[in-house]
């Protein structure tokens, strides 16, 4: 186990150098910034002032040199727009990224996990198959184009809710906004956690029906049945426990596509989470922020993958990783 | 296996594996209409310049005092606009049959260009082996541990606008997903005795590779592709609507839907509404297709 450990240690390490440096070039290829940053009337000097302040007049292999010695130390540039460290920008807003990946998984489980058990229970019957066609409209729906109905739907023509921003009462929890705790952050975050929420939603009835269908199935679910448990019984104990290890498993993994696609959702509700801040620098080419949060990003994706992998060998004794191949 | 059109010109028999793949295809009903609006659209998009009622791009043709005109009006020119119009006055309905152009040739064309060099790395991987297969396979699984859109955006930040571009981006996004469906069937293909026998012949292994091992990986192919197709268009729709992908002057169902989205707060929803609904009519036709194809070609579901 601590061979496994550590060799898939020094594999996320490698994994995290190969895209730094595929960030790293991809990021640099992109355009000039000074070119957009700069007051267009300057002169040639002002210019060569404004590179040489940002570190562009450096050769390439040794701004990467320089990149990596300050990753390091826990430094990824400062932004060229905000002038602030570019990690520190990140990480300040993440909790607003975090807290809506969260409550868009929990919209997910808690509408989808009873609507694909009932579709689960009852496939022949029209409710069975209406759910089963809803999930196949949320697999094909455009996530963007359901956020802007939800807005045109919610907050134009019905004017029921917000539909831009986190809402002005945010309340502090250790130093850290959250938008939870207040009436006005909850209808702020309803509609774009909803909107989050329909890819999951879609995912959670599938697994959640098949994963039933499989278990009604079973001798102990006979024979509780045989045994004259109430049908509420038979399915919150019997059924509903067992078909929770494996949504629990994929929404494990899902989280940080949650997160990736919440750039999308956070784009068009303006919920100033990291990827607002992501698409806002591509388009002015703020690249230490760039590399930062996508760096950020894979590093999140290495930790989540790694305990996802670790978690399955401590709940699955089949799973022996000691004898596979590293 | 039987099952692909390829064995056409073999069968003699009545009922030919072709035959035989069009009436198992043909049993739901859901799949033959989406199929049906598949081609309609196809068709649509190839013969916009001709059917649509303006040329959205030819500035001559627009009135800006038929500016955001509500489905159903009739402009200045006397035009009846069905879908209404967009705030350059531009008629909705020929937009979309333009932007589908747009769409589809971006979505198909990047795909299509992922899936040949997926092929040739997941049956070069699976051929050959050793070295070689660890290096695709790692980069495959290091690629897919990311979510596309991720991908995509750390490669469209890196190779900025442009149709080329775009589609260079999406091919990347899209070839480990082919690499991995080809290489998991080739292997499977590799070990049976028809490729022993093509080898015991001395034949080449260009010839071994592409006239015997590539026409029997394409059955799972065929259903990776069209559910690939799909999330090409849905991601470039994304792309481009997050200002990211295509450039104004190639504009795409989902750069119209960024056009609208500024008049959505005042209640002009038909400028963002109608090509969304036309991207959502493409991708859900694609996914039933792929669906009943997945049903059809499967071996296991054979009867």
């Amino acid at each position: 186990m601590l061979v496994y450990l550590i060799r898939r240690l020094m594999q996320s390490v490698v994994v995290l150098c190969v895209m730094s440096l595929l960030v790293f070039l991809g990021v640099f290829a992109i355009g000039d910034p000074v070119q957009i940053l700069i007051n267009p009337l300057a002169d040639q000097a002002e210019i060569d002032r404004a590179t040489a302040a940002l570190g562009l007049d450096q050769p390439l292999w040794r701004q990467y040199w320089l990149f990596l010695v300050n990753a390091a130390r826990g430094d990824l540039g400062r932004s060229f727009v905000y002038n602030v460290p570019a990690i520190g920008l990140i990480l300040e807003r993440m909790p607003a990224t975090l807290e809506l990946a969260v409550t868009a998984t929990f919209f997910g489980v808690i509408l989808g996990v009873p609507l694909g058990m009932l579709a689960g229970l009852k496939p022949a019957s029209p409710v069975g198959k209406s759910i089963m066609a809803a999930s196949i409209l949320g697999f094909s729906l455009p996530t963007f184009w359901v956020g802007l109905m939800l807005i045109m739907v919610f907050a134009v023509e019905l004017g029921w809710l917000p539909s831009t921003g986190r809402g002005a009462a945010t309340c502090s929890l250790l130093g850290l906004k959250f938008s939870l705790c207040t009436v006005d952050g909850l209808r702020h975050i309803l509609l774009p956690a909803l909107n989050l929420a329909l890819f999951k939603l879609s995912l959670v009835i599938r697994l959640s029906r098949a994963g039933t269908r499989e278990v009604v199935l079973q001798d102990y679910v006979k024979f509780a049945r045989a045994k004259g448990l109430p049908q509420s019984r038979v399915v919150w104990l019997h059924v509903f426990k067992n078909i929770t290890i494996p949504i629990v498993t994929v929404l494990g993994l899902e989280l940080g596509s949650t997160i990736a696609f919440a750039v999308v959702t956070e784009w068009i509700f303006a919920w100033p989470g990291m990827g607002k801040l992501i698409i806002e620098s591509i388009n002015v080419l703020d690249r230490p922020v760039i590399v930062a949060y996508l760096l950020v990003i894979v590093f999140m994706f290495i930790v989540i993958n790694l305990a996802v992998d670790v978690a399955y060998s401590v709940l699955d004794p089949r799973v022996r990783l000691s004898e596979q191949r590293a | 296996m039987s099952a692909i059109p390829a064995g056409v010109e073999r069968a003699g028999a009545a009922e030919t594996p072709f035959r035989r793949f069009v009436s198992d295809f043909c049993e739901s009903r859901v799949a033959v209409a989406a199929l049906a609006m598949l081609a309609l659209i196809i068709a649509v998009a190839l013969l916009a310049p001709w059917i649509a009622p303006q040329d959205p791009y030819d500035l001559r043709q627009l009135d800006l005092l038929d500016s955001k005109m509500p489905p159903g009006s009739v402009g200045g020119g006397g035009m009846l606009h069905l879908l209404g119009t967009d705030a350059q006055g531009r008629d909705m309905l020929s937009a979309i049959m333009y932007g589908l152009r747009t769409s589809l040739a971006v979505g198909v064309g990047a795909s299509f260009g992922a899936m040949f060099i997926g092929l040739a790395a997941g049956l070069i991987a699976a051929y050959f082996g050793g070295l070689i297969e660890t290096v695709i396979m790692r980069t495959v699984d290091m690629q897919l541990s990311f979510p596309s859109i991720l991908v995509a955006l750390i490669l469209v930040a890196g190779l900025g606008q442009g149709v080329d571009k775009i589609i260079i981006a999406l091919m990347a996004v899209q070839w480990a997903y082919y690499a991995r469906t080809v290489r998991g069937t080739a292997l499977v293909e590799r070990r049976k005795e028809y490729i022993e026998a093509a080898r015991c012949l001395a034949l080449g292994h260009r010839r071994v590779v592409f006239r015997h091992l590539l026409p029997n990986c394409l059955p799972p192919l065929i259903v990776v592709n069209t559910v690939l197709v799909a999330s090409a268009i849905s991601l470039e729709a994304t792309l481009s609507f997050l200002g990211l992908g295509l450039p104004i002057t190639k504009p795409s169902l989902g750069l119209l839907i960024a056009n609208g989205f500024q008049f959505l707060l005042s209640g002009k929803y038909w400028i963002s509404f109608f090509p969304g609904v036309a991207l959502l009519i493409i991708i859900m036709c694609i996914n039933l297709v792929g669906d009943q194809l997945r049903d059809v070609l499967n071996p296991r579901l054979q009867r």
